[in-house]
């Protein structure tokens, strides 16, 4: 590899987020989780607040850095920075934007953060009410004059319809995707921070759930929530003096393949979960393979998103999926694969995956609620089958 | 002649489909007006594209034009939806949303609403055929699809 990677010479240093709460229940704005995640964040790293000078999110989070800048008494700001598109594709391209940017020398401390409060703004899951809708609409191309007017209007749509395209090549069955759902359960009733914590999920509740939309039961679709969370992001030379255990940073990728964006459903690569150019650029820039990862944060909207994901980062074989993806593959400490050691966006907190990162430092730190023994390599998969773009990211302890 | 139905498959209330305002799919929209069901080609290679765009995607050539071909796919994913995500589907569910390929159009995808009874299965792969179904009082037309019924196409 070149000198032109970012492996090795960045690491996340301190993480921290809100309390999560039920959609409708965050007791403040969700400016004021901005801050507080960004705040814990650097006392976790043991710098002042006022040490950063970068920041770093997605999704056009809606708190503007100038703003968190200027409230939290910042003398400088040398960055901010915003992926383009992709709504939970974004979050490790963040961290990976945040870990450019700091190896270049443009900021010290850059903070990735992300805080989503649907119950004060709009909810991901429901549609407009608009009364037209031209050509490719703005925002997504999922949702255009092509699609729109026949009800295919929200994420578990567009979602459920690439996955039962895979489900149908692969003969995958339902149970594979109820591993998934029910081992985030799983690890969530560990995890004090979860908002499922105490809400145990056994497969009789699972088949027994309303259906959103074939093949997503209620308990394979993400939650809608309030909350915030946020990670500092420095040199490895700056990381060594600072409180913790540093997660550095091994590779960090992100983008999209041949006219993965295309309205209308027509992705070339259909039943895909986008990473099949994006993955290989993440195991040759950290220089590993998938059999010397330890534990993996797969991004959840929907069960789908990790199921694909797991194939696409090569665990195991897409004709493979329902061996592979069992309850006791999946969970800790002693799966093949330990996925969503937190909860994730299906049972800790969607804040929109970036709670994901901090439980892949947890997991290097040795510091999860579901540690997975000796962990020494941590994977972040950020959006599946988000046609605008995806990312992940790798950390070692 | 194509088939064709003023009976709309969900309920009205759902955003109104418009032509873009730089023109790209006019000719689209036009089209399907006359029950004929239409995709963008390059005049200069010969590639067929839809979601339609401004330029040639092979070529980069700004020479287009609408093909006319023929209302025949074959059913590539659909969906049966349970949860409503708009007002004006709070009594249609369930209702199924397909994706259809066109093997006649370089294989380019449309979406669309499968007719028949939602709780039926709907083989992936299945030949489809397109149905017209106009909206006169707001003066659009959506393609629709259904199954041939008896054939199936090897996938």
């Amino acid at each position: 590899m070149s000198e032109y990677t970012v492996k090795d010479k960045v690491a996340i240093v301190g993480i921290g987020e809100t309390k999560y709460y039920k959609r409708g229940q965050a007791p403040v704005p969700e400016f004021l989780l901005a801050c507080e995640a960004i705040t814990k964040a650097a006392q976790d790293a043991g710098i002042r607040v006022k040490d950063i000078d970068g920041f770093s999110s997605y999704s056009n989070d809606r708190n503007e850095a100038t703003r968190l800048a200027a409230a939290l008494d910042l003398p400088e700001v040398k960055l901010s920075m915003m992926v383009w598109g992709g709504g939970g594709g974004g979050v490790a391209a963040a961290v990976g934007n945040a870990a450019a940017a700091v190896a270049a020398g443009y900021a010290n401390y850059v903070v990735v953060f992300r805080a989503l409060a649907q119950g004060q703004y709009g909810r991901f899951g429901q549609s407009s009410p608009a009364a037209t809708i031209a050509g490719v609409a703005p925002g997504y191309s999922n949702f255009s004059a092509y699609s729109a007017p026949y009800g295919l209007l929200a994420p578990a749509h567009w979602i459920a319809l690439r996955t039962r395209r895979f489900m149908y090549e692969h003969k995958v069955k339902q149970d594979a995707l109820a591993a998934i759902a029910m081992a985030s359960y799983h690890h969530a009733q560990f995890n004090p921070r979860a908002v499922m914590y105490g809400r145990p999920l056994t497969r009789e509740a699972y088949d027994n759930s309303r259906w959103i939309v074939e093949p997503f039961h209620l308990f394979d679709c993400c939650m809608e929530n309030d909350g915030a969370a946020a990670v500092i992001v420095t040199t490895a030379e700056r990381a060594r003096d600072l409180k913790h255990k540093p997660a550095y940073v091994m590779a960090a990728a992100q983008g999209s393949g041949y006219r993965t964006d295309v309205a209308a459903e027509n992705s070339i690569d259909y039943p895909s979960a986008n990473y099949k150019t994006v993955a290989p650029r993440l195991y040759q820039m950290a220089g590993i393979t998938a059999k010397d990862v330890d534990v993996a944060q797969f991004y959840e909207h929907f069960s789908g998103g990790p199921l694909m994901s797991i194939v696409e980062h090569g665990f195991c074989h897409p004709d493979e999926v329902n061996e592979f993806c069992t309850f006791d593959n999946l969970i800790a400490p002693g799966g093949r694969l330990p996925i969503n050691t937190s909860g994730g966006n299906l049972a800790e907190c969607y804040v929109h995956g970036m709670e994901l990162v901090n439980e892949a430092v947890r997991q290097v730190r040795g510091e999860s609620t579901c540690q997975v023994p000796d962990a020494q390599i941590a994977l972040v998969v950020s959006g599946p089958l988000v046609p605008r773009g995806v990312s992940n990211l790798l950390v070692h302890g | 002649m194509a088939e064709s139905t003023t009976q709309s498959y969900l309920p009205p209330g759902l955003a109104m489909p418009v032509p873009s305002p730089d023109g790209v799919d006019q000719g689209f929209y036009d089209a399907l007006k006359r029950h004929e069901l239409t995709v963008q080609r390059c005049t200069k290679c010969g590639t067929f594209q839809f979601a339609p765009e401004l330029i040639c995607h092979k070529c980069q050539s700004t020479e287009l034009q609408w093909q006319k071909i023929p209302g025949r796919g074959r059913l590539y994913s659909w969906i049966r939806v349970w949860n409503p995500v708009h007002p004006a589907l709070k009594n249609a569910c369930p209702y199924i949303v397909a994706v259809i390929e066109l093997p006649q159009a370089g294989g380019v995808r449309m979406v669309g609403n499968l007719l028949g009874d939602p709780m039926q299965d709907f083989p992936f792969d299945s030949e489809v055929e397109a149905v017209f179904e106009d909206h006169p009082d707001k003066g659009f037309t959506l393609v629709q699809w259904k199954l041939i019924q008896g054939e199936r196409r090897k996938g």
